[in-house]
């Protein structure tokens, strides 16, 4: 037989050779467990830039958590969404609202070990407040100015007075950045290499593969449990299960419910959920049928949210009746809408309309985009179907409702999530129910004009109390459907601690061994 | 190919690019989703919305920023991306030789599996064990990549934990690269712990991008071996003594290679085309897992850059494929 002829041998010794390396226990050493003092979080989404005050990450709340661990907020939120010290220890108005206080921790560095000084929150703060700066959040910050710095102290003119102007502080783009650094290294090179003064520091970063950060030693908060901190970018659900259930990632979270049960049931697992700062709803539209009130109150009392949230979301959620959910501060549970399939057949039939002659309306909504929303709006539409209203879905992408909602486009009923992570009622029923906001998409001039003064009202008390009126009142002419409060699946290896957030961040810095 | 067709074929590439860059900039500012949309935040005014399109050039006709962008793009400035805030030529050189290595390890992998499984299905013509052959290459065929992605990543990364599911290289790892071809430059500088470290990282999506295309080059390299064998150059060597495997491999294969250079190289293009999905559910830090976030966050400046490189590819694996054709076709060299 020639000796290069193509035998059987031949084969099944190339298939062996080929074979070897995934048989090898060389290979059987990367499903790596967690390595002593490195805490791999399996993270939902790609970390997109390091500036947290400039483009679309800085105003995504998923992206946060990351953003807390390398940056400090100038004011810190605990996990009840309360507000405490971060880089400032103290802060306020004077009496008439027209000037603002901060004071500067004292001892507080930078990762390269300069100090954070006075100078650097200022900067930090008219750099947010300029037009030209591309921070998103610029409307807010643009309020205050004329700083003045007195040893740690920092003063500056309201401008034009903003109540929620510190819980933006704690939040999105509420960052104190390094002056001297981004001045010296410019955007570009602040984005290759950020430094920042929050407990972790940037080590390395492979983009949309992993973040890896190391405690910083000059942190001026409680040491971090871990020094060593990996952020896994795996942002398809099915991957995230997988990380965790190999071994590969020490935590995960946003997974679906079915996935969260499973594996809180699997030995060297544990799963916790707590309700988050995350509410599901339908936005009605001010065009026909919806300035109808019957077919607005109707769809309101059709949907039984109880039941959604039992069957879709096997019982994590939190039915609600206003857009304010448990935790914020404006949260009233004397207000209810109730689920009453009779009374809303009742109003239906005021307007001429029956199971038999149905009024009939487009409701958009995502697919996939959060847990069960298709199937939830197929459940609400067969839910509408019993009393008289034919809705057809169109399905929709995220980027889509965006730009419909910015345009007065939606259709006249919109499913969608709204977050407010600093739980103020100006951030949830203020602007999704403010007509000139490009957020709201029931525009009536009723709703504007009950709104209107609450944005300006310097007595703390007598703001929420005009905010819960609001509520009492767009419940009373249903022209927004509250569905529930998001419930955040978590889970972890045994013997780790994580405190949940109620704004649904998971930080590093707060994860603990058991 | 003939030099005149290969000079034509150089000389049609910048019309067709610039076909593409104008339908893909057009279409990304007249299908819904708008990048500006997407980032107003609660509370913003419309003049703080008008303050972020200026910031961004959207605020300029389709034709005047066509023509802001192709004029930059000319000088080798593809803008800056939206969501990224950084050079758009740069985050995508970065990115694309991971890809690139990805998608090589991928047709390696593919054309051995492919010619092992062809080569056997021909040699075992007309026994049961040929049915087998065929039925194996049709369910491998109808399984797409991602799929292939999702099967290999619950196997190998939950029920038999064997080998990394996410990322590049180990998180853990504290390795300097001069390029960003790893794999090729821990091999060139003898770095085997590091390439073995990223082959493990890449052996899983590889495979899944791999297998539909080994039954394709299975599935026409066997229909070609087989076709060949019954040419008479075969017989002829079959008269004279020759084995069977012997004629195989040296008579009958260069022969099919032919045909089945032309018809599944140009299928390269599809296993390029589905690192996009394959990169996503393994957390592979390509481009095309950085498309799906590009176009999920409507980068415009992204988007454009990557489809035109997925273009350039796209065009100069065609390219290639034409002329290792011609290379291997002394019909087509002469003619």
């Amino acid at each position: 037989m020639d000796s290069s002829a193509l035998s059987r041998r031949t084969m099944l010794q190339l298939a062996g050779a080929a074979a070897l390396p995934l048989s090898s226990g060389i290979l059987a050493r990367s499903a790596q467990a967690a390595t002593a003092g490195t805490l791999t979080i399996a993270y939902n989404v790609n970390l997109p830039s390091f500036d947290p005050t400039v483009g679309l990450s800085a105003v995504n709340p998923t992206i946060q958590s990351i953003y807390q661990a390398i940056f400090d907020p100038y004011i810190g939120q605990a996990p009840d969404l309360s507000f405490k010290p971060g880089l400032l220890t103290k802060w306020g108005w004077n009496a008439d609202r027209t000037k603002v206080t901060m004071e500067l921790r004292k001892g507080a560095t930078w990762h390269d070990g300069s100090p954070v000084t006075p100078e650097d929150i200022v900067w930090s703060l008219t750099r947010a407040a300029d037009p030209k700066g591309g921070n998103p959040i610029q409307f807010v910050w643009s309020k205050v100015g004329n700083y003045k710095v007195d040893g740690n102290t920092i003063t500056g003119d309201v401008l034009e007075f903003e109540p929620t102007l510190f819980k933006w502080m704690a939040f999105l783009t509420g960052y104190v950045l390094p002056k001297a650094y981004f001045e010296k290294v410019g955007a570009e090179g602040f984005e290759k290499a950020p430094i920042g003064s929050g407990p972790y520091k940037v080590d390395a970063f492979e983009r949309n593969a992993f973040l890896r950060l190391k405690a910083h030693p000059g942190y001026w908060g409680p040491k971090p449990a871990f020094d060593t901190v990996v952020f896994k970018f795996v942002t398809d659900p099915t991957s995230r299960v997988a990380e965790i259930e190999s071994g590969g990632s020490d935590v995960t979270f946003e997974i679906p419910y079915e996935e969260f049960d499973r594996l809180k049931a699997k030995s060297g697992l544990a799963g916790q959920t707590k309700p988050v700062s995350d509410i599901a709803m339908i936005f009605i539209t001010d065009i026909a049928p919806m300035l109808d009130r019957n077919v607005r109150l109707a769809a309101n009392h059709a949907i039984d949210k109880k039941a959604i949230v039992d069957r879709l979301l096997k019982g994590y959620g939190v039915p609600i009746s206003t857009l304010e959910a448990p935790g914020y501060a404006a949260f009233d549970p004397s207000i209810k809408v109730s689920y009453d399939p009779e009374l809303a057949k009742s109003l239906l039939a005021k307007s001429g309309f029956s199971p038999e002659k149905p009024v009939k309306f487009t409701i958009q909504t995502t697919r996939g985009f959060k847990p069960k929303d298709y199937e939830m709006i197929q459940a609400i539409v067969g839910m509408w179907r019993k009393v008289g209203i034919d809705a057809t879905i169109e399905v929709y992408e995220i980027a889509q409702h965006f730009e419909l909602r910015a345009r007065h486009a939606l259709a006249p009923a919109a499913f969608y999530n709204w977050g407010n992570a600093i739980g103020d009622p100006s951030t949830s029923t203020g602007f999704a129910m403010f007509g000139p906001s490009p957020h709201c998409a029931w525009k009536g001039k009723d709703t504007v004009e009950r709104i209107g003064p609450l944005w300006g009202e310097k007595d703390e008390a007598k703001r929420i109390a005009g905010w819960k009126a609001v509520d009492k009142y767009i419940a009373e002419e249903g022209e927004v459907i509250p569905l529930f409060q998001y419930v955040q699946p978590i889970i972890h290896k045994k013997g780790l601690k994580v405190v949940s957030q109620a704004n649904g961040m998971i930080l590093p810095q707060l994860i603990t061994s058991a | 190919m003939r030099w005149g067709e290969i000079i034509r074929r150089l000389v049609l590439i910048p019309p067709t690019l610039f076909g593409v860059c104008v339908i893909v900039f057009v279409l990304l500012r007249v299908v819904p989703g708008d990048p500006i949309a997407m980032m107003i935040p609660p509370g913003a005014s419309p003049a703080d919305i008008d303050r972020l399109r200026a910031f961004y050039g959207l605020d300029q006709s389709i034709l005047q920023q066509f023509i802001t962008w192709l004029g930059q793009a000319l000088t080798g400035n593809f803008g800056r991306s939206i969501s990224l805030h950084q050079n758009v030529f740069e985050l995508v050189l970065a990115r694309l030789p991971a890809t690139l290595e990805l998608s090589l390890l991928a047709t390696l992998i593919a054309t051995a599996l492919g010619v092992m499984v062809a080569l056997t299905g021909v040699y075992v013509r007309g026994r049961r064990l040929e049915w087998a052959i065929d039925g194996g290459i049709g369910v491998f065929l109808a399984i797409p990549d991602f799929l292939w992605a999702l099967i290999l990543l619950l196997l190998f990364g939950v029920l038999i934990p064997l080998l990394p599911i996410s990322g590049r290289i180990d998180p853990q790892l504290d390795v300097a690269f001069r390029t960003n071809f790893y794999l090729v430059e821990s091999l060139l500088t003898g770095r085997l712990d590091v390439a073995l470290a990223l082959l493990q990282h890449m052996i899983l999506p590889a495979v899944a991008l791999a297998l539909p295309f080994a039954a394709l080059v299975a599935r026409l390299l066997k229909a070609s071996l087989a076709e060949a064998e019954d040419q008479d150059y075969a017989q002829i060597a079959r008269a004279r003594g020759f084995s069977r495997p012997a004629i195989l491999w040296r008579e009958v294969f260069p022969n099919a290679l032919i045909p089945t250079v032309a018809l599944g190289g140009v299928q390269v293009t599809l296993l390029l085309g589905g690192t996009v999905l394959v990169e996503r559910i393994f957390s592979y830090e390509g481009i095309g897992n950085m498309a799906i976030d590009a176009v999920i966050n409507r980068d415009f400046p992204l988007i454009q850059g990557l489809i035109l490189t997925f273009a350039v590819l796209f065009i100069a694996l065609n390219l290639a494929v034409d002329l290792l054709v011609r290379l291997l076709d002394p019909r087509l060299r002469h003619g």
